[in-house]
């Protein structure tokens, strides 16, 4: 595989909408294969703008976004901010919808289905619906949702922030775990630094009104990391590093508050 | 196993009344209706006989289930043809309304111009409307049950409509993504999703079919054209034989009370496994 070879270059793309606001401004990025890529910013940056204009959800009022040729359609998954699953569907019948929406029967689906949910630590859930499982597993199940297709890109929106914070380390842990796995590449949309830090070889921080990127830091840490690095200086120095470049973000804004 | 824990574990006196309220209500909650039913039934007994009320007035509790029982061939008979009427209606309510809700949400267009016309036949009384019906529709059958439809159709489309467009931005965003057909997400997404709001039109709709019937026999049967529980009311009205009216009532009122029933068992029994509503009545 061409670990780091560009997948999407994002070239000068700006968004606006019908109200006129801009929600995004002349952002230029390269997402390479394998990249763990975090979109860093606060509230109102265009963060989730980005990954809907990625995801294809949306188009860019500007600029061009550009895939590696031999890229299909079918090339994302998608976890949303809420497990956004189907009530009345049971845990199996949800990770199996995309392949279902592209006419794959239940008896072809099944074992990729049970694969990725043993993957994800749902083995035995396969017939519970949602309202039986916990945050945490609700969210476990969107993860293998997205994976299912074997998407060559993950995106995720702050697929974490309504978690408690025991919740969320475990989750990081096994994200990163598959990730590390399966090699596909992710762009995870987050507000928290800690996360991106822990996460990512690569943090774009953004700044906001009108959205842009602010600045892009490498985070060097070898994988796996684990509970391990959690608690090391190196991760706590990494933290302040990005923590600093946060708040500068924060205050480039035009005509800032606070 | 947890009744003899919750036997062994010391209640404080808060815990203990509330236990014992909590006892008290359920039993309440069956207990005082039937209590206050029978309490109606016998006062009403007891009114006749005071008051020597005539029979053809007011007839006693007992005289009008006699007459159940020495009418039953006539009456349940009548029961059957209101039925068939009142079952027909809402199968046609069902299939027209969710088929009118389907074409409403596959475009806004369809929606805009044809939704006001639903309203205009929901808020004009029916009774206003059938003698229009009876010039224009020959047979009787298809009379009755285009005035029972027109009552039963509309919470159907109106809930129906509103299910299939409450759907979460999110899953939609999903189906696109995943390059979901609109048939795919109508049948996948917004039809199940639609479902809670369908079960809530149908109990209302399940009710107003037996009253559109009725109303409609009503109507038709004052032509004496009829053979339903209404044209038997109205007969029995002319003929001043309460008990029989009385008995009649009776069936009609216990058939909505059956058909509320059914519909929402059915509706728990669809939703039991996933939606609040559903879940709050286990508890």
């Amino acid at each position: 595989m061409n670990e780091g070879a560009p997948l999407l270059v994002m070239d000068g793309v700006g968004k606006t909408f019908s109200n006129g606001v801009t929600a995004l401004d002349d952002v230029n990025l390269t997402i390479g294969e394998g990249d763990f890529l975090s979109l860093l910013g606060p509230s109102g940056c265009g963060k989730s703008t980005a990954l809907r204009l990625i995801a294809g959800l949306s188009v860019p009022t500007r600029g061009r976004l550009d895939w590696r040729k031999e890229m299909g359609d079918d090339c994302v998954g998608f976890v949303f901010q809420e497990p956004t699953l189907l009530p009345w569907a049971s845990v199996f019948d949800n990770v199996w919808l995309p392949l279902r929406l592209r006419g794959v029967s239940r008896a072809k689906a099944a074992p990729a289905v049970h694969e990725l949910l043993e993957r994800v630590h749902l083995s035995g859930f396969e017939n519970a619906v949602p309202r039986e499982l916990s945050g945490g597993m609700k969210m476990r199940v969107s993860i293998a949702r997205g994976l299912v297709t074997k998407p060559r890109v993950l995106l995720m929106d702050e697929p974490f922030a309504a978690l408690d914070e025991i919740t969320r380390f475990k989750l990081n842990n096994d994200l990163l775990e598959l990730w590390q796995d399966e090699r596909f590449t992710v762009v995870f949309v987050t507000h928290s630094v800690f996360e991106s830090v822990f996460l990512s070889n690569r943090i774009v921080v953004m700044a906001a009104r009108p959205g842009r990127v602010h600045e892009e830091i490498a985070i060097d840490a070898p994988y796996p990391r684990d509970e391990a690095f959690r608690t090391s200086p190196g991760y706590a120095a990494l933290c302040r590093q990005a923590s600093d470049v946060l708040v500068l973000a924060i205050n480039s804004t035009h005509g800032a508050a606070a | 196993m947890t009744i003899t824990e919750s036997r062994a574990v010391a209640l404080d006196p808060e815990e203990a009344r509330r236990l014992r309220n909590a006892r008290l209500e359920r039993i309440g909650r069956w207990l005082l209706p039937l209590t206050i039913m029978v309490l109606a039934i016998w006062l009403w007994d007891r009114i006749c006989v005071w008051n020597e009320i005539p029979q053809y007035i007011l007839p006693r509790p007992g005289v009008v289930l006699q007459t159940l029982h020495k009418d039953a061939g006539l009456l349940f008979g009548s029961l059957l043809v209101t039925l068939r009427i009142t079952f027909l209606s809402l199968a046609l309510a069902v299939i027209g309304g969710v088929g009118l809700a389907v074409l409403f949400t596959q475009s806004k267009w369809v929606e805009m111009s044809f939704f006001p016309f639903a309203v205009v036949l929901q808020v004009t009384p029916i009774v206003a409307i059938f003698p229009l019906i009876n010039i224009y529709v020959d047979n009787q059958t298809a009379k009755l049950l285009l005035c029972a439809w027109i009552v039963a159709f509309f919470p159907i489309l109106s809930n129906t409509t509103l299910g299939l467009n409450s759907v979460d931005r999110n899953l939609r965003d999903l189906f696109r993504l995943n390059g979901a057909t609109r048939w795919q997400e109508l049948w996948h997404l917004r039809l199940p999703a639609a479902m809670p709001y369908f079960l809530g039109g149908l109990k209302i709709a399940g009710g107003l079919s037996l009253i559109g019937a009725v109303v409609a026999e009503f109507v038709a049967g004052a032509s004496g054209q009829s053979s339903g529980l209404a044209s038997r009311i109205i007969e029995a009205g002319y003929r001043l034989n309460a008990p029989r009216l009385f008995a009649a009532l009776i069936l009609i009122s216990l058939t909505g009370i059956v058909i509320f029933l059914v519909l929402s068992l059915v509706s728990h029994l669809a939703l039991r496994r996933w939606h609040e509503s559903a879940l709050k009545q286990e508890g």
